[in-house]
């Protein structure tokens, strides 16, 4: 879908936004609600606070189109790590309510929820985000349970060629798991190449 | 680096790493139902333990170099491989360092794929995120209210195909409309109303000098013409390739809206035998767009909800307005009974109450004699109650004026009228 978003577009939406053009945000609504509200839903498993989230991050866009600087990165990884801080902030308040109310829990166990929770966001968004034949490969291979020679055929490509594409596509899946230093842009939210 | 060309430096030692699951081709599910994709067996060395291979035949392990090897591990991690293969790479990470750093990292990378939860967002939401939005910060350049309907019936169509599966663009949809006072039908396909959408939408891009998606120069014809004319000018069967131009241009004709000035709500729309404001027109395409949606989703098995109150009740009242001219058509050809008490213009005329009860619902007073006349409770003669998505569905020629379970009171004559007239407001 909007995978290969072209820089243009990006580039374009963000002066539309500036401009206060409401036609744009409706726009902007249609490519990445989807994106914005798995991603939340992953973190939070919860419906309405994966609503919540959305309302969130399209307002914050909506006043802040400046804050998306095109030289880091394509809209679609800068609108991913939005949603991802700010459902991660929203798991961590959660969780510290809980906690007060409940006594039940610690830091540590916060932590770990809170990186699980990260790592499977990142992993949806480098399958949505990674290019189409890899993620068809995974899917064929993972979900139909297709061997890679059935693979290969279903995809019409050689069976070496199947082969690179399933590797491929774990690898950059793999990347979900590399944990980050604090503050540099978490991995897998960059070029979709 | 992992995945370098380990071969001299890869003899480290490293424990045995089991396969991630059985073979796709192995009745793992019949075996041990317990044990789905997701559940993946525990990473460890198991050195004593024979793979559950155990009752199989042992399978013949080939002989493969070590960029073979290196190429099967996505392969092998995915459990997509045949047993002998598994054999033999299980077999090279017992004594290839970097090879078995990277078969865990994919095992576990493996773990993190599942199902896309086609959890569908509510298409309520779009309302309400944007409202949202435009409450923190107002838009210098709004969309009219009047396209708001058009607006948000795209946006749920486009929402419905951005879920369906590639092969359900070719599911068959029976299109059926009213026509010469019977229902009749025509085959299509998913993409195929989409297509038709795509072309009958272009009257109103033609009409504010956008590109038409039949091409410049495309003479005036009626909608079923050009949807007849764009299947014709396919050179393959039309497929899911149509979303994007169909989507592209209900933005642009949005965007174009917003940024024309305000008259351009009157500008015409020549429909070749009839004609609409651009206001009137876009309401009619939202409509159409609902009811092909709901067509869609039909041939989809997809659950699809009717418009908004609200936009419900415009499309309902562009069709109250259009009713007295319908009439008046058919009293010319003989189809509806011959005017009874002609008025002065703009005086009130005979009338026939139409009740839409549920949301979008209203009283609307239908002028029966002529265009001309004004509707007016004053002078109801008949009254007709329905539910509003039912009152659609006869505008949309889904049903006929004989299964229109109206509550119904008063001259008959002009009850059948009415609903025929409305029946034949619609079109393929």
């Amino acid at each position: 879908m909007a995978m290969d978003t072209p820089p243009r577009w990006d580039r374009r939406m963000q002066q539309r936004l500036a401009r206060g053009e409401a036609a744009a945000l409706g726009e902007l609504y249609d490519r990445f609600a989807a994106l914005v509200h798995n991603l939340a839903h992953r973190v939070l498993d919860d419906d309405d606070a994966a609503d919540q989230i959305t309302r969130e991050v399209f307002g914050y866009i909506w006043e802040n189109p400046d804050a998306y600087d095109p030289k880091q990165g394509n809209m679609r990884a800068w609108i991913a790590r939005l949603t991802q801080s700010q459902a991660v902030h929203r798991l961590r308040q959660n969780e510290a309510t809980a906690y007060a109310e409940t006594g039940r829990g610690s830091v540590e166990e916060l932590e770990q929820k809170v990186r699980r929770a990260s790592v499977a966001a990142r992993a949806d968004y480098i399958v949505t985000s990674m290019p189409r034949p890899l993620r068809a490969a995974l899917e064929l291979a993972y979900f139909q349970r297709r061997d890679y020679r059935q693979t290969a055929v279903d995809l019409g490509v050689t069976e070496d060629e199947a082969r690179r594409r399933l590797r491929l596509g774990l690898q950059l899946l793999s990347s979900a798991n590399t944990r980050h230093p604090e503050g540099g842009g978490p991995p897998g939210y960059g070029r979709a190449r | 680096m992992t995945g370098a060309n380990g071969d001299a430096d890869g003899v480290a030692r490293a424990p045995w790493i089991p396969g991630p699951r059985r073979a796709a081709d192995d009745h793992a599910d019949l075996e041990n139902p317990a044990v789905g994709p997701e559940a993946q067996p525990e990473p460890g060395p198991e050195p004593e333990r024979e793979p559950e291979h155990e009752p199989e035949p042992e399978p013949e392990v080939p002989v493969l170099t070590h960029g073979v090897l290196k190429s099967l591990l996505g392969a092998w991690a995915l459990s997509a491989c045949s047993a002998g293969e598994t054999r033999a790479v299980e077999d090279h990470l017992t004594a290839c360092a970097p090879c078995a750093d990277e078969a865990l990292r994919l095992r576990d990378a493996v773990a993190l794929l599942h199902e896309d939860r086609d959890l569908d967002l509510d298409p309520l939401l779009r309302s309400r995120v944007l409202e949202n939005c435009l409450g923190r910060r107002p838009a210098r350049i709004p969309i009219p209210g009047w396209i708001t309907p058009y607006d948000a019936e795209t946006a749920r169509l486009d929402a419905l195909l951005r879920d369906i599966g590639e092969s359900e663009w070719h599911a068959p949809v029976r299109l059926k409309w009213y026509e010469e006072d019977r229902i009749v039908r025509r085959k299509a396909t998913v993409a195929g109303v989409i297509g038709h959408l795509l072309a009958v939408d272009g009257l109103v891009s033609a009409a504010l000098g956008l590109d038409d998606p039949l091409g410049a120069g495309t003479p005036e014809l009626s909608p079923s013409e050009r949807t007849e004319a764009f299947w014709a000018g396919l050179d393959r069967p039309a497929n899911r390739s149509l979303r994007d131009p169909w989507r592209e241009q209900s933005h642009t004709l949005i965007r174009t809206v917003s940024f024309a000035g305000r008259g351009v709500a009157d500008l015409t729309v020549t429909y070749k035998d009839f004609a609409l404001p651009l206001r009137d027109s876009l309401l009619e395409r939202a409509f159409e767009c609902w009811v092909h949606a709901d067509d869609i989703a039909n041939a989809v098995a997809y659950p699809y909800a009717p418009p908004s109150g609200p936009h419900l009740h415009d499309m309902i009242d562009l069709a109250a307005r259009l009713l007295p001219a319908a009439l008046a058509g058919r009293r010319r050809t003989g189809l509806a009974a011959p005017a009874r008490h002609l008025v002065t213009a703009g005086a009130p005329g005979r009338s026939l109450h139409l009740e839409v009860e549920g949301a979008g619902g209203g009283h609307w007073y239908i002028a029966l004699d002529s265009p001309a006349a004004i509707g007016s409770p004053d002078r109801a003669v008949a009254q007709v109650a329905m539910d509003g998505v039912e009152f659609c569905q006869l505008v949309a020629g889904h049903i006929s004026p004989e299964e229109a379970a109206a509550g119904q009171d008063g001259d008959r004559e002009a009850i059948r009228d009415v609903l025929s007239a409305a029946a034949s407001l619609s079109r393929l």
